[in-house]
């Protein structure tokens, strides 16, 4: 760990394109579980998205780019945190875009280095065992790729919803099987993404809770997208959401 | 083979749709995942042998001349031939004309990828009876279709399908009503073995060709393989040259990963080595021996960014694992190779314009690179095939400027800023809270799934707020 144990770390929130533009609660809700994690949280101003529509689109130079953007905006802090897997799984894969410019790629490998998923943050780099929140009802989780795979996110999120109260966690089958979101993939193969959704979705309603959890709002506006075009009662909130006891509100879709 | 890879979205898009199908994947998709898993767990440490299996075959396609050339040599000296084909036109000359020169009538043929990746079966079907005799190749067959998946070309077909079809060929000896698995296996070998004993030449492909014994490995769960190289007076194995391990152990190690990967089976049924032609002292084996060392485009693969690929031992695990493969299964990608590791292949023999959707047609998700037995990051090589995707301007325009519109944005935050409050703003204005359900420019999104609306203001808009006044 960077910080000693006397001075917080100064952590700052890479909030993400869509948690800014689509459900700033859940950025709230990093900040007030980062906050009480023990970090001095700062948001900043510079950020904006991360890269990886580019990235994924074989769109190197524009990846790079943003890369270049975010890198800035991101020095001098402890720690970079993110309400996302799949952002942050970017982040770790800057160093790939700068192989050839020795300057960044020192400053890609070191923000490489400083970069967390918010569960995975909380868990293993803060040690955060104690939570306070309440959500009454049963849960069930689908595990985001990119947090999964790239990150090894998947002990994280159960171990701190364990601690929510009367909360039940159901998990469901093919739990770690993409959801078919995938970034521009949606809007690229829209039939084959709402049948990946519809397999969750099947996954989902199995378990019988009433609400699906996950770690990106990517993943998550596609699948609740999807279940309010089936009429299915199932609601879907962010994890950081349940986790700050901020999941009073409605959740994603619902109007207010 | 002919390319249908142009044609992947219609043809995903009809799989989609198509109920027999549907049934068919749907009866698959846990089978082999949940046994590769248990064979996995039994193992003990798999990730340690995915480590040594991704190294032997590392060392090997880096030191491949030398490898290739010790395989012929210990081929040559056991009486066997080896033949060079540079691409999928020699390799079809030199096997039809190796079954003219014996005079054959008839050929069997085991299971090989590499012979639908040249389109054997046209030109033998011109000269020569020509018979699969691997159960799933043999159903496909005579339905007049390409594998859909790459160990079991049939998965495809349902049992309904299989016995229609096998109605109709074996002329009278169904009855019509559909029939268990047992029964239609019997049939099937019941017609097979006399296509065996009147075969001249027999085909198989390879799993591994190793060169310290000039032996070829062949692993099969029904048999046929061994019938199809032993009974037949010529038997000729085609392999591509990628397909080289240097020694009996590496291939051990390979052979262990490959059957628990590929069906959860600790060993095939069948693990056949097949070294020459038979012996004076030998009960039985072929009197010609042919190797067909098949190169077809591996050699550039070995000299460019896509060598990692030459590491695939046609397991199957990426397809089994792929849920884009689960929902459309294998003819939809349109070549011979289907599923990430066919998304990553397919470019590379068809172009990457006529495999256009290919390499697009992934989330990106990496559960087929987490269960591959020799760690090919395959959604890395897919991404550097959109890279040169988008250098040859492959993209399509519409999605080029999108991109450079949001960069442009993107490395601009005070603009980007307001942009985005004001497209928020715009949102919630036209379309209030909650879910839309159809969206003006996003019918993409919006046919399939609602479009839930932003809360309302952005997250940095109201943090500045929020920190100023508190």
């Amino acid at each position: 760990m960077r910080a000693t144990n006397t001075a917080p770390p100064r952590v700052a929130l890479f909030v993400t394109c869509l948690v800014d533009l689509f459900r700033p609660n859940v950025g709230f809700a990093a900040v007030r579980l980062l906050e009480a994690a023990g970090c001095r949280v700062e948001v900043p101003e510079a950020q904006t998205c991360c890269g990886q529509p580019p990235y994924n689109s074989g769109d190197r130079k524009d990846a790079q780019d943003m890369a270049r953007q975010t890198i800035a905006a991101c020095r001098g802090y402890d720690y970079v945190v993110a309400p996302s897997g799949s952002c942050i799984g970017m982040l770790r894969d800057y160093p790939r875009l700068f192989a050839h410019e020795p300057d960044l790629l020192a400053e890609a490998q070191d923000l490489a280095a400083r970069s967390f998923e918010l569960t995975q943050f909380l868990v293993d780099v803060r040690g955060l065992e104690r939570i306070e929140a309440r959500y009454p009802g049963s849960v069930t989780y689908h595990d985001a790729c990119s947090g999964l795979r790239q990150l090894g996110v998947r002990g994280q999120p159960r171990a701190l919803l364990a601690q929510v109260e009367e909360t039940r966690l159901e998990e469901m089958r093919d739990t770690e099987v993409c959801c078919g979101f995938g970034g521009t993939f949606c809007v690229k193969y829209p039939e084959l993404s709402a049948r990946m959704a519809d397999d969750k979705i099947d996954n989902i309603c199995a378990t019988g809770a009433d609400t699906v959890l996950a770690g990106d709002l990517g993943c998550l506006m596609h699948i609740a997208g999807r279940l309010r075009r089936l009429d299915k009662p199932v609601r879907a909130y962010h994890i950081a959401e349940v986790l700050a006891d901020m999941a009073y509100g409605p959740a994603i879709g619902e109007e207010g | 083979m002919d390319s249908r890879a142009h044609l992947f979205r219609q043809q995903a898009s009809a799989a989609l749709r198509d109920v027999e199908l549907q049934q068919a994947l749907h009866k698959a998709r846990g089978g082999f995942v949940d046994k590769r898993a248990a064979a996995v767990r039994e193992f003990g440490d798999f990730e340690a042998l995915r480590e040594r299996g991704q190294q032997i075959k590392q060392h090997t396609l880096r030191h491949l001349d030398s490898y290739l050339e010790r395989f012929e040599a210990e081929v040559q000296g056991q009486g066997g031939q080896v033949h060079w084909a540079e691409d999928a036109d020699s390799a079809r000359d030199i096997i039809v004309d190796i079954c003219r020169r014996a005079g054959a009538r008839s050929v069997i043929k085991g299971k090989t990828m590499a012979g639908e990746e040249i389109g054997l079966n046209p030109a033998l079907e011109a000269e020569f009876e020509t018979v699969e005799s691997d159960l799933g190749e043999y159903i496909i067959q005579l339905a007049k279709e390409p594998p859909s998946h790459i160990i079991a070309p049939a998965v495809h077909k349902t049992r309904a399908q299989i016995t229609r079809l096998f109605d109709t060929h074996h002329g009278g000896q169904g009855q019509g009503e559909i029939r268990e698995a047992p029964a239609l296996v019997a049939e099937a070998r019941r017609v097979l073995r006399e296509k065996f004993l009147a075969a001249d030449v027999g085909i198989t492909g390879a799993n591994f060709l190793v060169a310290e014994t000039g032996s070829a490995v062949l692993v099969t769960n029904e048999g046929n393989g061994d019938l199809s190289l032993t009974l037949p007076r010529v038997h000729i194995v085609l392999a591509g040259i990628e397909k080289l391990v240097p020694n009996l152990d590496d291939c051990a190690t390979l052979l262990r990963l490959l059957s628990r990967s590929a069906t959860g089976q600790e060993l095939t049924a069948y693990t056949t080595f097949v070294t020459g032609a038979r012996r004076p002292q030998d009960p039985d084996g072929p009197e010609e021996y042919h190797v067909v060392l098949l190169d077809n485009g591996r050699s550039t693969m070995l000299g460019n960014e896509f060598h990692d690929m030459l590491r695939c031992i046609r397991c199957g695990a990426c397809l089994n694992h792929c849920p884009v493969y689960s929902a459309i299964g294998g003819h939809a990608y349109g070549w011979v190779y289907p599923g990430p590791m066919g998304a990553v292949l397919t470019p590379q023999f068809v172009g990457l314009d006529e495999a256009r959707d290919l390499p697009n047609a992934c989330t990106l998700n990496g559960r087929c690179q987490s269960v591959c037995p020799v760690r090919i990051p395959l959604p890395e090589l897919l991404r550097k095939l959109r890279e040169r995707q988008f250098t040859q301007r492959i993209v399509d325009p519409k999605t080029r400027w999108g991109l450079h519109l949001w960069r442009y944005l993107a490395t601009r935050p005070r603009l980007y800023r307001r942009a985005t409050r004001l497209a928020v703003r715009f949102l919630n204005r036209i379309h209030g809270r909650g879910s839309a359900r159809r969206l003006p420019l996003a019918g993409a999104w919006s046919a399939s799934r609602d479009f839930p609306l932003p809360q309302g203001d952005t997250f940095q808009a109201r943090w500045r707020k929020e920190r100023k006044h508190g």
